[in-house]
């Protein structure tokens, strides 16, 4: 079942808050991962590889790097579920 | 005319590597010493990597003479003669020619001739896919005794200002001796390859380039560091399961887990995801070591081995991954 986009902001959210202890509050769209949330490459991936299997999605290699803000990877999981 | 039967040699049906011996680099390099170039910190080096200091070897000290010291104690630690080594194998990504190999050169100084010797190219998997044929090598009677050495001098392969992989390196080497045993005490081994990612890690550019611009840069190392990381953590734990499954034991009852010491958060989501037990100890050797290609799965048993001896008679999940991409894993009775 496709997950709305706000379904897949919350579910995002509380990935990075268990890969990162960053407050899941904190990831809302206009923040950059890196430079706003401070998470680093390595946890990006785990975060990445987590929301997968969470949403069902495929993220390939090359896609992770585009990834930059929230809106960036909810708009792509959106897009990729359906 | 009837042709007379050739023989086939047949050896023993089961093998166990007998000791292991390990040598590292003579100098203890930490992350200030290296985190001008980079633009960083000691904090962001081992928030990222978990390595606090690695060991690197000085000018005077090659990766063959940490292969010599390091088989050297292997063979006495495993009470054989040298002259009783069939084959020595050394995997490694940093001999300093492209020919001969490192190991006709340390089958020589070690005294095992007139043994087979030849290098294996499998980067950080290099050592797993050595064991794996030294296994085969003495179950087939081609040898009795097989010294497996995993050796690097990285620091060679290191650029100061890369932030993809040169502040992980160090220099060492690990040996092994393999030979026969009554009873099962190496696995089958899971091993294999994905060169659909042969440019993930490795040399950023071709030695022709360098001789072309002799005044250009050697080639060094470099990664795409998530990939690598997606690949060495979940593609990595299917195999290491699949090792478990072939050798007919669970993680409960390891010993000890033996990774390739890539990155500290490699190995530590690398445990979660395989559900290692707290029972079992896991190796973190690359907190002083660093990355050692190669040489890091036997560094880290020997290792493993000196902080727990109680563990010797136990088995190990030992995988290597790297560049190619390759991988070899497999479950062995600690010497």
């Amino acid at each position: 079942m496709a997950h709305s986009k706000d379904e897949v902001l919350a579910g995002l959210a509380a990935l990075v808050n268990d890969e990162t202890g960053v407050p899941a509050e904190s990831v809302v769209f206009g923040k950059s991962f890196a430079d706003d949330l401070d998470i680093d490459s390595i946890s990006m991936m785990t975060i990445v590889v987590n929301a997968e299997e969470e949403f069902g999605v495929k993220i390939p290699d090359d896609k992770v790097s585009e990834l930059v803000t929230v809106d960036d990877a909810v708009n792509f999981i959106v897009s990729a579920q359906s | 005319m009837t042709q007379p039967a050739l023989r086939q040699s047949v050896g023993s049906p089961f093998t166990r590597i007998l000791a292991v011996g390990a040598a590292r680099g003579d100098l203890t390099v930490t992350n200030d010493d290296i985190a001008g170039p980079i633009d960083s910190s000691d904090e962001w080096i081992r928030q990222r990597t978990g390595v606090i200091t690695r060991k690197r070897a000085s000018d005077k000290l090659s990766a063959a003479d940490l292969a010599t010291a390091a088989a050297t104690e292997a063979i006495t630690k495993a009470g054989i003669k040298p002259s009783e080594v069939g084959a020595l194998i050394i995997a490694t990504i940093s001999n300093t020619v492209q020919t001969p190999s490192m190991a006709a050169l340390v089958a020589d100084r070690i005294g095992a001739t007139p043994a087979a010797a030849y290098d294996i190219s499998a980067a950080c998997a290099g050592f797993c896919y050595g064991i794996a044929q030294g296994d085969a090598l003495v179950r087939s009677g081609a040898a009795k005794y097989v010294v497996v050495i995993g050796a690097e001098k990285l620091s060679e392969l290191a650029k100061p200002t890369d932030r993809t992989i040169s502040f992980l390196l160090g220099d060492g080497a690990g040996a092994v001796v393999i030979g026969p045993a009554d009873e099962a005490g190496i696995s089958s081994t899971i091993w294999g390859s994905d060169g659909g990612k042969w440019d993930a890690v490795g040399m950023d550019r071709p030695l022709r380039d360098a001789f072309a611009d002799p005044e250009g840069e050697y080639p060094t190392l470099r990664q795409d560091g998530q990939t690598v990381f997606r690949w060495a953590v979940w593609e990595m734990a299917k195999v290491a399961q699949q090792a478990l499954d072939a050798a007919g034991i669970t993680s409960k009852d390891l010993a000890a887990f033996i990774p390739h010491q890539a990155n500290m958060r490699i190995i530590n989501e690398f445990a979660k995801q395989l559900e290692v037990p707290d029972s079992v100890v896991i190796a973190r050797d690359i907190e002083t070591t660093g990355n050692t290609s190669a040489a890091s799965v036997p560094l880290a048993m020997h290792r493993v081995l000196d902080e727990h001896p109680e563990l010797s008679g136990g088995y190990a999940l030992i995988i290597g991954f790297g560049a190619g991409l390759v991988y070899a894993a497999q479950i062995v009775r600690l010497p």
